[in-house]
């Protein structure tokens, strides 16, 4: 199998395992503050470390390139309260832009 | 009466216009997906059986990066970890099962959820979960395989930049959960974290090392 596949099947293995513990584990379990407070950090770490590493990292390289444009014009329409869709449409026309022009 | 009805006309509006606005960036996935060297059919199992949006760009974003499996599937699941505590507060409410259980588990996302537990009563938060899952199931399959196919119809993904659409969706989900100074400190330290990591450990490591923050800032309240 390749490892793309794995990756495939194995996240949405243990993904939909996730979902359907929730309907079978007693309710106390994971009703701790602790946890919940932890659970509610951990997409904003992972999805910010994400963003980074998505902007500026070419496998263990980091470099500078036309995607941090495109991360410029996504903050920029963040800010500016825009749909998700136009967030991630504009990123990739400035990107698209930046690339043909200055990289 | 008449506001119980009122209710339940409500809620089938609200889901079918949710479901559809949320299908939508099924299309931003399906040609993320394919920007980062997945096949359409791999995008559109990922919709198709995992179905949670975060976890999704997550393993197409840290195997785009050059990361192990191991690590695509460590970061997924960290990020589907809340859908757990969904099905546990879906429980008491849609009282499932057999088969039907099986299928509303793998319903139980932000969107359902979200909508289900907004109702005043039971019905109708057990209507409004129906009505979402499977429309924004329909929805976000079906604009997978449209996003896939029209980026795999395209060349070079940084051309159309494409290269850019996958973190602007990153950012544009984890933006909402930015509401005061400590989100900003740990998401700034993520960021940050993750970027020193990556000339030193393997590629897709640094990304899932970042959940160790998570733990550090969550310990105390």
């Amino acid at each position: 199998m390749s490892q793309t596949w794995l990756a495939v099947i194995g996240s949405s293995a243990a993904c939909y395992a996730l979902k359907f513990l929730g309907t079978v584990i007693p309710q106390k379990w994971l009703e701790s503050a602790k946890f919940t407070r932890i659970n509610n950090l951990i997409p904003i770490a992972l999805l910010t470390a994400l963003v980074s590493v998505n902007v500026f990292a070419e496998k263990t390289k980091l470099v500078i390139d036309q995607r941090v444009i495109g991360i410029a014009a996504a903050i920029t329409l963040l800010a500016l309260k825009r749909s998700f869709l136009s967030v991630v449409l504009g990123a990739a026309v400035v990107s698209a832009l930046a690339y043909k022009f200055l990289f | 009466m008449g506001l119980g009805q009122n209710n339940g006309v409500s809620v089938k509006r609200d889901a079918m216009g949710l479901s559809f606005a949320v299908g939508l960036y099924g299309s931003a996935f399906g040609a993320a997906a394919v920007a980062n060297h997945f096949s359409v059919a791999q995008a559109c199992f990922l919709s198709l059986v995992l179905f949670s949006g975060a976890s999704q760009f997550a393993v197409i974003g840290v195997m785009g990066a050059g990361g192990a499996p191991i690590n695509a599937i460590g970061t997924g699941t960290l990020l589907g970890l809340r859908n757990a505590l969904y099905s546990l507060r879906m429980k008491p409410i849609l009282q499932l099962k057999g088969l039907k259980r099986l299928v509303g588990a793998q319903l139980t996302i932000d969107e359902s959820t979200g909508i289900a537990v907004a109702q005043l009563n039971q019905k109708d938060s057990i209507k409004g979960f129906w009505l979402t899952g499977i429309g924004v199931y329909f929805w976000w399959n079906l604009f997978t395989l449209i996003g896939a196919l029209g980026a795999q119809s395209i060349g070079n993904p940084a051309q159309w930049g494409l290269d850019s659409a996958v973190p602007a969706a990153f950012l544009a989900l984890v933006w909402p959960r930015l509401t005061n100074t400590k989100s900003w400190v740990l998401a700034s330290a993520a960021a940050i974290l993750a970027l020193c990591l990556t000339p030193i450990f393997p590629a897709g490591l640094p990304i899932i090392s970042c959940a160790l923050l998570a733990l550090i800032f969550g310990w105390r309240a």
